[in-house]
């Protein structure tokens, strides 16, 4: 039966403007991370009540540890981002469906935005033959050596051009003229609504993993919903991000909200 | 050397001739039908599942955000999104039914019409009783508008009742200005029991894009933060009807639940805090168990009858 695990804080670390990193002991957890998976963290006490959902960012399985990468937004962040090693945690997880590895792919795009970017690097781990992964910062970059011990380009984009190519991924793609069999992103709403149109004019398949806010997170509440296309009805229905996502095939999203 | 030795109480309790194994229940909408926490906590150890709202047709619900945290609380505006009564019977139903606990289903309706028609629907299937819900305070026709009028919960109840073969227990809406003068009107038409509070409306903004943090605008607002109020409708309705109540609003412990059953509550609900944890309904039937054996309670009904005032 599953149950919510304590977990002990290993690790933590500003590693970026307002972003952290979290290294967390969960036996038995890393060796079942999916890439695009999440974990959902009760910080033990205080007046905010709901988990936190973090997508995991790194899992490693020698070290039985996870690591969480995060931007403090509100005072649920905060309170994380104040916890120090030792102290214990209490984690849902792996919950979601994470991204589904086409291990034929002769050559996979990467794309990730922002907050996005943290968990595309297992994924970019666990993807075999060439990629190429660009990454859109709103400004200074964040994980950038992680992800530049990978076996693949790494092509780097930021709003205010304080590094790299000046402008968004999408505008970055297009100067590279970029190509490829298969698409996983997780970003902004925006970046990935024009990286689905993106991938649609160069009929190439996309996985985009979204985001939304969340309560149970196991499935039940029905309070993070995302609109899918169906045939039936309107042409669209309610599907769960926590649990029918957060990775989902970007044709099937509905867009224009 | 002699050893204590602390009898088990018995937990069990019994509304509108159905008997339930113990008090503890969910509260609807919190727990979907059960399957998603089936895989955290053993649903056979609860005294009763109670299913989120179905009605006749399929409802879509609320644009996102649904949620938002506020202090010692939450506010959701889901909007009763549910596939409809027909898929429910077809699909979560049979699922329940494997587990050894009682099965109440959440009524949902824009109309009369339509309340009754859902209870027809279920009148010939193996569900336990039924939970009339006049108050959610999400959806704009139907719901709360018969909650919050004496006489117009009072006909919903009269009409359903023609048509249930279950016990028919009644949600009702605390935005009300008076809970009793509702609670004593669905009671003389016939309402086997009563459960409350539902959410208390609400809103949040987010003050940096300057607008409401929920899709809806509007809310329900639950969790620990409205213990008290839920608390004190509960004792007044307990004081008031002579059918059973089930309290609920705010309870994530077992001391929690002990509030509840000593202003009246033959049953209470765990919601919110299932949210905060999914093993929540097992961990406040177990803390309620340890303080009815430290207070040498042999029943539920003892409880409801210790408090002094």
């Amino acid at each position: 039966m599953k149950k919510m695990i304590t977990t002990i804080v290993a690790e933590q670390a500003k590693i970026g403007e307002n972003c952290w990193s979290i290294w967390l002991q969960a036996p038995g957890i890393a060796d079942n991370v999916q890439p695009g998976q999440f974990v959902h963290v009760k910080l033990n006490q205080g007046e905010k009540l709901l988990p936190r959902p973090l997508s995991v960012s790194e899992a490693d399985r020698e070290r039985n540890a996870l690591r969480l990468i995060y931007a403090v937004v509100g005072k649920g962040t905060k309170d994380l981002s104040r916890m120090k090693e030792g102290e214990s945690l209490r984690i849902l997880s792996p919950l979601g469906n994470g991204f589904e590895i086409d291990e034929t792919a002769s050559k996979s795009l990467i794309v990730g935005g922002g907050m996005g970017i943290p968990p595309l690097l297992e994924l970019a781990r666990r993807i075999p033959g060439k990629k190429e992964i660009y990454l859109g910062y709103s400004a200074t970059p964040f994980l950038l050596e992680e992800f530049e011990k990978e076996d693949a380009q790494t092509h780097v984009s930021t709003d205010d051009g304080c590094y790299g190519y000046c402008g968004t991924v999408i505008e970055r793609m297009n100067q590279d003229k970029a190509l490829g069999d298969i698409i996983y992103s997780c970003g902004p709403r925006p970046m990935l609504k024009a990286l689905s149109a993106w991938a649609k004019e160069r009929k190439i398949p996309a996985q985009v993993s979204l985001e939304e806010r969340m309560a149970c997170g196991i499935g039940a509440c029905l309070v993070c919903t995302c609109k899918i296309a169906m045939e039936k009805e309107d042409g669209w229905h309610h599907r769960r991000v926590c649990a029918d996502g957060p990775v989902f095939w970007s044709r099937e999203v509905v867009w224009n909200d | 050397m002699t050893e204590t030795v602390h009898k088990r109480p018995d937990l069990t309790v019994e509304m509108a001739g159905v008997t339930f194994k113990n008090p503890v229940m969910t509260a609807s909408g919190t727990f979907g039908s059960g399957k998603e926490y089936g895989e955290y906590v053993d649903l056979n150890q609860l005294g009763a599942v109670v299913v989120k709202g179905v009605s006749l047709t399929p409802w879509k619900g609320n644009p996102t955000p649904r949620v938002a945290e506020t202090y010692g609380g939450m506010l959701n505006a889901v909007g009763l999104q549910n596939p409809g009564v027909d898929a429910f019977i077809e699909n979560d139903l049979p699922f329940l039914r494997q587990y050894d606990t009682r099965i109440i289903v959440n009524v949902s309706g824009k109309s009369i019409e339509e309340y009754c028609r859902v209870v027809e629907k279920l009148a010939v299937t193996e569900v336990d009783m039924l939970e009339l819900n006049i108050s959610c305070p999400n959806i704009k026709e139907g719901g709360i508008t018969f909650g919050t009028d004496a006489k117009m919960a009072a006909s919903v109840v009269k009409e359903a009742k023609k048509y249930a073969s279950q016990p028919l227990m009644v949600k009702l809406s605390p935005n009300v200005t008076d809970i009793t003068e509702i609670a004593k009107a669905v009671e003389s038409e016939g309402a086997d029991a009563v459960s409350l509070i539902n959410t208390l409306l609400g809103m949040a903004i987010d003050i940096h894009h300057k607008k409401p943090l929920l899709g809806n605008i509007m809310g329900g607002l639950s969790g620990p933060a409205i213990k008290p109020v839920a608390l004190r409708m509960v004792y007044q309705v307990c004081r008031t009807v002579n059918i059973p109540v089930v309290g609920m609003g705010g309870i994530i412990s077992g001391e929690d639940a002990v509030e509840f059953i000593l202003a009246g509550a033959t049953g209470v609900a765990v919601g919110t805090a299932n949210f905060m944890n999914p093993c929540a309904t097992v961990e406040v039937l177990d803390g309620l168990e340890s303080y009815m054996i430290s207070q040498g309670f042999s029943s539920i009904e003892e409880v409801q009858e210790a408090m002094k005032i």
